[in-house]
């Protein structure tokens, strides 16, 4: 057996070169920003972009912004106005709501974020979060529409601003789900016209803008209702928004049916289960429990949607936002509101994007074993 | 001898067949459901005769005598409603078609920037993203609008973005080339580069699958496409004159204009949808296990050809359906021009229907357009989706 010495066979370099740091600070630009000579190139032009974005940014919105003034005049320059959504924002977040009762469309946002914030503990979920649901709903509706308890009786022309958004969303996907379900269980039939009707609804609402939906909800929901019989604006576009959001939902829905194994239902059959039975405690529970975090992406979804009922006159918060930018007195500070409700929407959509996420995870989790 | 008996399962009685009940629940179901949209057809009837609105699409042939703000095919308000809809629809598809290609483009570069192995540039693209998809298109394009159209300067103080492009209150101006002969072949010269590149990609195979010997198709097929209409646009002596938008008075002359309303819209259309294409380009290559790369190195293949060998075409098949919802969910949400008032098919439908009371019928065309769109953008993307798709046994 020859041996074979190393060191003879590879050379070593008669100097060599010192180790490149891989730790501390400069050990980490060099691994994140400068790894090659493209991503060279990109950090440069990354730095550059910043430099030419970022500091007239921060210069507009705290530099040199105005943060108190009397009027739209004072607050004319360079800077951004703040002192207009200073001025503006209970218009914003209650619009039209009686100025002295405004305290309850506050506590009607305090209930619904707390229903959400409860629905999304799993800790807590359950037949009494169910239960909880409704009653919160009645206490949000005696709130708004008072009439009773001594609440001044305030008609749902008036209801505006963020209360308004969360109720049509909130309701929406309430009443919304129930629907979807029927629709997926539907499409997914052996009864051909029952499978055929839900396939037609589920693909027209689908292939339709949300607007057209609201457009003939506001304009053609009259027409058919009889006679003598009127449904007020707001119910008109929670209808339309109902209608609509039940037909994406039946989809998702539907992907939870399909993941179910054909081994449960005939397990299901065995035991002598009817279809109802069947459906309600074998099929359901598992399929739904699969569908959660798209449901949450859905109620994202539905949430920045009725953005759009503006559209049709509604008052919600964007349009608050858009009625405050018409004061005569206060012009030219749409930007301003703008970023303002901007930044709302992202709190809500942002948290909502982030739970979707972590929950995907955790439920992955126990699927992977 | 014992008589044996079989026992054959007697029928259920009527009311407990699963077949005849299938088809009662039906019948029931059927029935109920006609009854109802009798119900509101009647209403519907009753009430348009009520308020004395003919029925019908006659109003169709009836001079609409509204004007429109940007057309891309002639109109005047002497014209027809169904011109007025007709235009709307033009103006729905130009800006979807354009939205479409703009934000695969955006959505694509800034997934890839998302895996970018660049610390900044990945944060970069990760804050527009969260930013953008978490804030509604409907604000969106207000904001657009407000910024393009009351806080951008009067045409005398323009930005000037780059040099002959300038950003006012009046829109978005920038240069076009003025029509010259030497285009029109050097568009022929361009499909002719395309038909041989073809040629040569079949030849180029047959030759890989006979000798094993490799050609470089794509930078042939490159200097082909661009090279032949380079040699006519040399031959004609470099015809390259460019319509520059110029101050004249209070408004620019030359160039080509982008309306303040278009602008907002496609920039909106393109920002918002491409956060949800990054989003999906970013999950598609994720999807792509490390371990084809890996093969695909052990095999000796270099890293272009890795991508488009083995990490593409998997990815693709990944990609391509939520693509197609994207692609749909933009033409869909096309529709909000009517925030903005840029003149789309919804909003003109809109304006038509307030003048003339035809509710119905308006609707109907929209939702009919609006359905034809989708089911022919699915149609071709299934199309696409097949050619990718893992062939199996």
């Amino acid at each position: 057996m020859a041996d074979i010495d190393i060191a003879e066979e590879i050379p070593l370099p008669a100097q060599q070169r010192p180790p490149v740091v891989t730790s501390g600070v400069i050990g980490w630009l060099r691994a994140n920003l400068f790894n090659s000579v493209f991503n060279t190139i990109l950090t440069i032009l990354a730095v550059y972009l910043l430099v030419l974005t970022v500091p007239p940014l921060i210069r507009w919105a705290f530099i040199d912004a105005v943060w108190d003034a009397p009027n739209g005049q004072a607050c004319r320059g360079e800077g951004a106005c703040w002192a207009f959504i200073g001025e503006k924002w209970r218009f914003i977040f209650f619009g039209r709501f009686p100025y002295d009762a405004q305290w309850r469309p506050l506590f009607v946002v305090v209930i619904i974020i707390g229903l959400v914030l409860a629905s999304c503990d799993r800790r807590l979920w359950g037949r009494r979060l169910i239960l909880l649901w409704p009653a919160g709903l009645v206490v949000v509706g005696v709130l708004m529409s008072g009439g009773v308890f001594g609440l001044r009786y305030v008609p749902s022309e008036y209801w505006s601003g963020l209360p308004l958004t969360l109720i049509l969303a909130v309701v929406g996907m309430l009443f919304a789900f129930p629907f979807a379900i029927l629709l997926a269980l539907g499409r997914r039939s052996n009864l051909p016209a029952v499978r055929v009707v839900s396939v037609a609804y589920i693909e027209l609402v689908r292939g339709v803008p949300l607007i057209t939906v609201l457009f003939m909800a506001s304009v053609m929901l009259p027409l058919f209702l009889p006679e003598g019989v009127t449904i007020d604006k707001l119910l008109r576009a929670q209808v339309a928004f109902i209608l609509f959001a039940a037909a994406y939902l039946a989809e998702v829905v539907r992907g939870g049916l399909q993941a179910i194994p054909k081994g449960q239902i005939e397990a299901a059959d065995a035991l002598g289960l009817g279809y109802w039975r069947r459906t309600r405690l074998i099929v359901l529970p598992q399929a739904l429990a699969m569908v959660i975090p798209p449901l949450v992406n859905n109620f994202i979804g539905a949430f920045k949607n009725t953005s759009l009922v503006l559209i049709i006159g509604l008052f919600d918060l964007l349009n608050t936002a858009n009625t405050a930018l018409t004061d005569s007195n206060w012009q030219g500070f749409a930007s301003e509101t703008y970023v303002f409700v901007a930044a709302i929407y992202f709190c809500f959509c942002f948290f909502m994007s982030r739970y979707s996420q972590r929950l995907e995870r955790t439920l992955n989790r126990g699927h992977r074993r | 001898m014992a008589v044996q008996t079989v026992a054959t399962p007697s029928r259920p009685a009527p009311w407990r067949d699963p077949k005849i009940r299938a088809i009662a629940v039906q019948v029931v179901f059927v029935a109920v459901l006609a009854a109802f949209v009798a119900f509101l057809v009647h209403n519907t009837i009753v009430n348009l005769r009520r308020q004395n609105i003919a029925t019908g699409f006659g109003f169709l042939d009836r001079e609409a005598a509204f004007g429109i703000g940007e057309s891309l095919i002639p109109y005047s308000p002497a014209d027809t409603y169904a011109r007025a809809f007709l235009v709307g629809l033009v103006n729905t598809l130009y800006v979807s078609a354009l939205g479409i290609v703009l934000a695969t483009l955006l959505g694509t570069v800034m997934g890839l920037a998302r895996l970018s192995s660049n610390w900044l540039v990945a944060k970069l693209a990760a804050i527009y993203v969260e930013t953008f998809r978490n804030i509604p298109l409907a604000l969106q394009l207000l904001f657009w609008w407000a910024l393009l159209r009351g806080s951008a300067p009067p045409p005398r103080e323009a930005w000037e973005l780059l040099p002959g492009v300038f950003i006012s209150n009046r829109g978005i101006t920038f240069p076009v080339p003025f029509a010259e002969t030497a285009y029109f072949w050097m568009a022929i010269a361009f499909a002719a580069g395309l038909v041989i590149t073809v040629a040569v990609r079949r030849w180029a195979k047959r030759r890989q699958e006979r000798t094993g010997q490799q050609f470089p198709t794509g930078w042939a097929g490159l200097g082909l496409a661009l090279g032949l209409p380079a040699i006519v646009f040399l031959g004609y002596g470099l015809p390259l004159r460019l319509d520059v938008p110029a101050l004249r008075g209070f408004n620019f002359a030359g160039g080509t204009a982008m309306s303040p309303e278009f602008g907002a819209l496609l920039i909106g259309l393109v920002v918002y949808t491409g956060t949800f294409i990054a989003e999906i380009v970013r999950a598609g290559i994720l999807a792509v296990s490390w371990g084809q790369s890996e093969a695909a190195m052990a095999l000796g293949l270099r890293s272009g050809q890795r991508m488009r060998l083995v990490v593409l075409p998997q990815a693709l098949r990944v990609i391509i359906p939520p693509m197609t919802s994207e692609y749909l969910s933009l033409t869909k949400n096309s529709s909000l021009a009517v925030i903005i008032g840029y003149p789309d098919l919804v909003s003109i439908a809109n304006t038509t229907l307030n003048q003339t009371g035809q509710a119905v019928e308006g609707i109907a065309m929209i939702m009919a357009v609006y359905l034809a769109i989708s089911l022919l953008i699915s149609l071709f993307m299934n199309l696409y989706n097949r050619a990718v798709a893992l062939v199996e046994r």
